[in-house]
């Protein structure tokens, strides 16, 4: 069903090519319906994802984005909307343990895999220490960056654990140190507009602390 | 009764004055704070996009709309013509800003039709397909251009006049004259423009909307429905971000939105792409600021003439306010013995500047600091002698008129200045990085002190009014409404803080409730800093009352004076009689006393003649100074901002914490504005930087590396402010001037401090490497 030349498709350019590519490339979804040359593309497909520890089984059009498939068919609205296009980082979430701009990558391109958005790591009375942390702190003002904020705090953390380097890691054969200069190049996908940096570094440098 | 006096508790938990965390913290850390879009859509719900124009200006000669009309999906195309009452949101009344544009287009990007259809997708997708044919006009969206074609006006100019500037240039030792670019700035709200309308029976219609002005609203979605203000209700829990930009620009959301509910008799969500955010609604203005100064030798200013020509865009909107209060703020902390500050508030073929934190202030400010700036290079002297030479003397003395007439009565910058000067260690430093940039070749450093003087009030003095709503209920619990909306400045947490502490009960007794028309009235926006201290002093007035009708009955029914009757920690203390707090209104209940307040606020003094250009437009003023420390590298033009130091004047802080991030945070979205984040149109009037790939505000990494942050813990509002305590919003913003000028001296350094680097703001990469060019062929 799939020609192999798909196959080797990357993420990237998925995301370029669009319809076409997302809906035979069967690795990445399972299309709803079969479709031989000449017959019409299906516009939808059905996608089982863990999200939040709990299976979900939707159909979506085949363009639909991660976050909005997050948002309206799960009804997930932690997550914000905050560009639509991987520029803000309000709608970070966690895919596999990695953080992703989810507004960037499709809802298709997920069959089976684990997300964790930010109810999922904690709510009102048994808080994650990274959210427990922000309220400390004071990490945020009008609070629509904060849940991208806080999963990408997360992310970070591991990715400085696993020796991941980043634009300002001066040895990238050594571990990545963990530092201040390296969390704020890392939380730079970040953007709060109310300024609330500070108080964001003070949460992470927390809770880094604790668990270095 | 008393028997649970051995219980009680001796404190409550966030009285005024305590650093009380946000309101909604834990549900902002967990997701679960709903903002419009996140609340459920009714069943039915439609969704709207803009059918934008291509055109800077021209007329539209043909519109064929039956593209968009067929498309899959789409329920109505709307267009001007379909307004039900007056096609216009000028905020001011001067019917010069339509919901959807009729025969004619004055800027790129201006909204000509709407698309209701069942998904956004479809919505969008379908305002792609119009036809229309134009005839383009002239076109400038410049300051420059239009100043050279007929610099046509959106609104009444301002001056501000004392003594003769003319004579006193004449006869000054020294003159100066000059001209400073300074560029505008997008909000970039996280959470951009939104309005959900529901429509109700008869010409009822309620509308949530991202709104930092609801009473607006109510009146534009009215006006545009032809309806009276009683059909209209208009809603907003909370906003992600405001920063001005949603003072007058959700209207023509909130309007579109509200016309197409009531004429499908469904639900309609608008919510535009940030691309379309970004192009249709406006921006902090630009200014072209022409400036002559005369001074003596030891750099005292004897005259300051300056005009300030703004880029308003295409229609007034607020832009006659604002460009009023640049020249209000043109003299930051500093006495000008002569003075003639005029404004051109110019049409421009761009959308529609607006209200942005500070509110045409900084702009005013960054045009007077750059003044002091040229007396030190002209003088070879710190730019802080001179300012120290200038600042506002103390009462009483013969400096300390405003170009505007309101004497200075509360001035502090002198002691705020030392303070920071010493703290700082300022001039150690400033000798060290003069010591370094004499050995470094490529890298160069600058440091820059600068004070901030800001007025509070708005200057519309009948905006100065703000009303808020109580009911204590049966069970001693408490619902707070007041005028202000919550857009992440913790207004609701500090109003709620202000109900605690006048009932003496914990913070979690007081539920904050969303922002409603319906509740309190003809309120204004939540603006000029001003929330806090107009809203909290309506809720404390609505405690009043009530604290007042339940003295009355403790009282009469226990046989005491009334002042033997005291609000204590979760009780009231009647004689020797303690009685907890909710068994006490139970019993006022059952004695039918009335337990619910419309509290009012109107702040006393001001008044301003604009006409004359005389009064005291302000009740107060904000002070505050900053210490930037900055490299450059002169091979690229690159830089960073090392250290900040911060001392600033909240008088008495209704909560620190909160206060110490509105700070913070207006000083990092200050710095954006003049340094990184760059606004830029095309030859064809397009906004080329429309959205954050191309348009760059702050980020975690460009946070000073050093930041140190203190609060004037020693001030106390002059004026019985609620708390003695002082707006904190807007005038933190202006201590980014420091970065601007420590970048200025860094560049300065590569000819030697002889000249004045006239860096134009934004201070890019770019220009700080153009400004580096320039000096070192001088």
């Amino acid at each position: 069903m799939a020609s192999p030349i798909h196959l080797e498709l990357s993420r990237p350019q998925l995301l370029i090519s669009s319809v076409v590519t997302s809906v035979v490339t069967g690795t990445a979804a399972e299309a709803a319906t079969a479709q031989s040359p000449g017959a019409e593309m299906p516009q939808n497909s059905k996608v089982s994802m863990i999200v939040n520890d709990e299976r979900h089984e939707i159909e979506v059009d085949n363009r639909t984005s991660l976050l909005d498939a997050l948002r309206e068919h799960l009804r997930l609205t932690g997550t914000k909307k905050g560009c639509d296009h991987g520029q803000c980082g309000a709608c970070t979430v966690m895919v596999e343990g990695r953080r992703i701009n989810s507004c960037l990558t499709l809802a298709v391109m997920h069959q089976g895999d684990e997300i964790t958005t930010i109810e999922g790591l904690g709510e009102p009375g048994n808080l994650h220490p990274m959210q427990a942390a922000f309220v400390k702190h004071d990490g945020f003002q009008c609070g629509y960056c904060t849940p991208g904020q806080i999963c990408s705090a997360v992310a970070v953390l591991e990715e400085i654990k696993a020796g991941i380097p980043s634009h300002v890691t001066s040895d990238i054969t050594a571990a990545a140190p963990l530092t201040t200069t390296e969390i704020r190049e890392r939380m730079s996908g970040n953007i709060c507009r109310c300024g609330a940096y500070s108080n964001i570094m003070d949460a992470i440098v927390e809770v880094a602390g604790t668990r270095a | 009764m008393d028997k649970s006096a051995f219980e009680e508790r001796k404190t409550i938990s966030a009285p005024m004055h305590a650093s009380l965390r946000h309101d909604s913290a834990h549900k902002h850390v967990a997701g679960s704070a709903d903002y419009i879009d996140d609340m459920p859509e009714p069943e039915g719900t439609l969704h709207a996009a803009l059918g934008m124009s291509d055109r800077a200006h021209a007329e539209i000669v043909s519109m064929d709309l039956s593209a968009v009309r067929t498309a899959p999906g789409v329920v109505w195309v709307m267009t001007g013509a379909d307004v039900p009452g007056h096609n216009d949101i000028s905020p001011t009344g001067r019917h010069d800003e339509p919901v959807l544009a009729e025969g004619r287009v004055e800027f790129h990007g201006q909204p000509v039709f709407a698309v209701i259809a069942e998904s956004r997708e479809a919505a969008r997708k379908a305002a792609r397909l119009a036809k229309i044919e134009y005839r383009d006009l002239p076109h400038w969206t410049e300051v420059t251009d239009t100043l050279e074609n007929g610099a046509t006006l959106v609104t009444d100019p301002l001056t501000l006049s004392r003594g003769d500037a003319d004579a006193a240039l004449a006869a000054s030792p020294r003159t100066i004259s000059g001209e400073m670019r300074i560029g505008g700035q997008d909000h970039f709200y996280l959470e951009g423009h939104i309005a959900l309308a529901i429509p109700g029976e008869d010409d009822d219609v309620t509308v949530w909307s991202s709104t930092q002005h609801p009473s607006e609203v109510q009146h534009m979605v009215g006006h545009a429905l032809g309806v009276p203000s009683n059909a209209v209700t208009v809603q907003v829990r909370r906003m992600g971000g405001g920063f001005g930009g949603k003072e007058t620009q959700s209207n023509q959301f909130a309007a579109i939105a509200a016309i197409a509910a009531k004429k499908l008799k469904r639900a309609v969500k608008f919510r535009p792409d940030r691309d379309e955010d970004m192009t249709t609604t406006g921006k902090r203005h630009d200014f072209l600021v022409a400036y002559e100064t005369g001074f003596d030798e030891e750099g005292r200013i004897q005259a300051v003439k300056a005009n300030y020509a703004a880029r308003c865009g295409f229609s007034s909107d607020l832009s006659g306010p604002v460009t009023d209060r640049a020249l209000f703020h043109a003299d930051n902390a500093y006495f000008y013995p002569n003075v003639r500050l005029t404004s051109q508030p110019l049409k421009t073929n761009t959308v529609s500047n607006t209200a942005f934190r500070g509110f045409g202030g900084p702009q005013g400010m960054v045009g007077g600091e750059r003044i002091i700036e040229e007396i030190a290079y002209a003088l070879g002297k710190d730019p802080l002698e001179i300012r120290k030479a200038n600042f506002y003397g103390e009462p009483g003395s013969d400096r300390v008129l405003t170009p505007y007439h309101q004497p200075v009565e509360d001035n502090i910058v002198a002691r705020i200045v030392d303070e920071l000067d010493h703290s700082s260690d300022y001039k150690a430093r400033r000798r060290a990085i003069i010591d370094f940039n004499a050995k470094s070749r490529v890298i160069r450093k600058g440091i820059a002190l600068t004070p901030v003087k800001f007025g509070i009030s708005f200057t519309a003095t009948w905006y100065n009014q703000a009303g808020a709503l109580v009911h204590v209920y049966q069970d001693g619990s408490i619902h707070l409404n007041h005028g202000g909306t919550e857009m992440g400045q913790g207004l609701f947490t500090k109003v709620a803080q202000v109900l605690a502490d006048a009932f003496q009960v914990d913070i979690a007794t007081v539920k904050i409730t969303a922002t409603t028309t319906a509740k309190v009235p003809n309120t204004s926006a939540t603006a000029a800093s001003s929330g806090s201290d107009l809203n909290g002093m309506a809720a404390f007035d609505a405690a009043r009352q009530i604290k007042e009708r339940l003295v009355a009955f403790a009282a009469e029914k226990w046989g005491v004076s009334p002042d033997d009757v005291a609000f204590v920690p979760h009780h009231v203390r009647i004689g020797e009689t303690l009685v907890p707090f909710a068994d006490f209104i139970k019993q006022a209940y059952m004695a039918r006393v009335q337990l619910s307040a419309a509290g009012f606020y109107k702040t006393p003094k001001i008044h301003w003649d604009r006409a004359k250009g005389m009064g005291s437009p302000f009740y107060y003023f904000a002070y505050g100074a900053a210490v930037s420390e900055v490299s450059i590298d002169t091979l690229t033009g690159e830089y960073q901002v090392d250290r900040v130091d911060i001392l600033h004047d909240v008088g008495r802080s209704l909560n620190p914490a909160i206060d110490k991030g509105q700070v913070e945070g207006a000083f990092v979205q200050g710095m954006g504005w003049l340094t990184t984040e760059e606004l830029w149109w095309d030859d064809k009037g397009r906004l080329r930087t429309h959205a954050p790939s191309t348009y760059k505000i702050p980020l975690a990494s460009d946070r000073p590396k050093i930041f140190n942050v203190r609060l004037a813990e020693w001030s106390e509002n002059a004026e019985p402010t609620i708390g003695r305590s002082k707006a904190v919003g807007e005038p933190p913003f202006m201590l980014a001037i420091s970065v601007l000028e420590a970048l200025s001296m860094a560049v300065a350094s590569v000819a030697d401090y002889r000249h004045c680097p006239r860096l134009d703001a934004p201070a890019t990469p770019e220009r700080v490497l153009m400004a580096v060019e320039r000096l070192r062929g001088m």
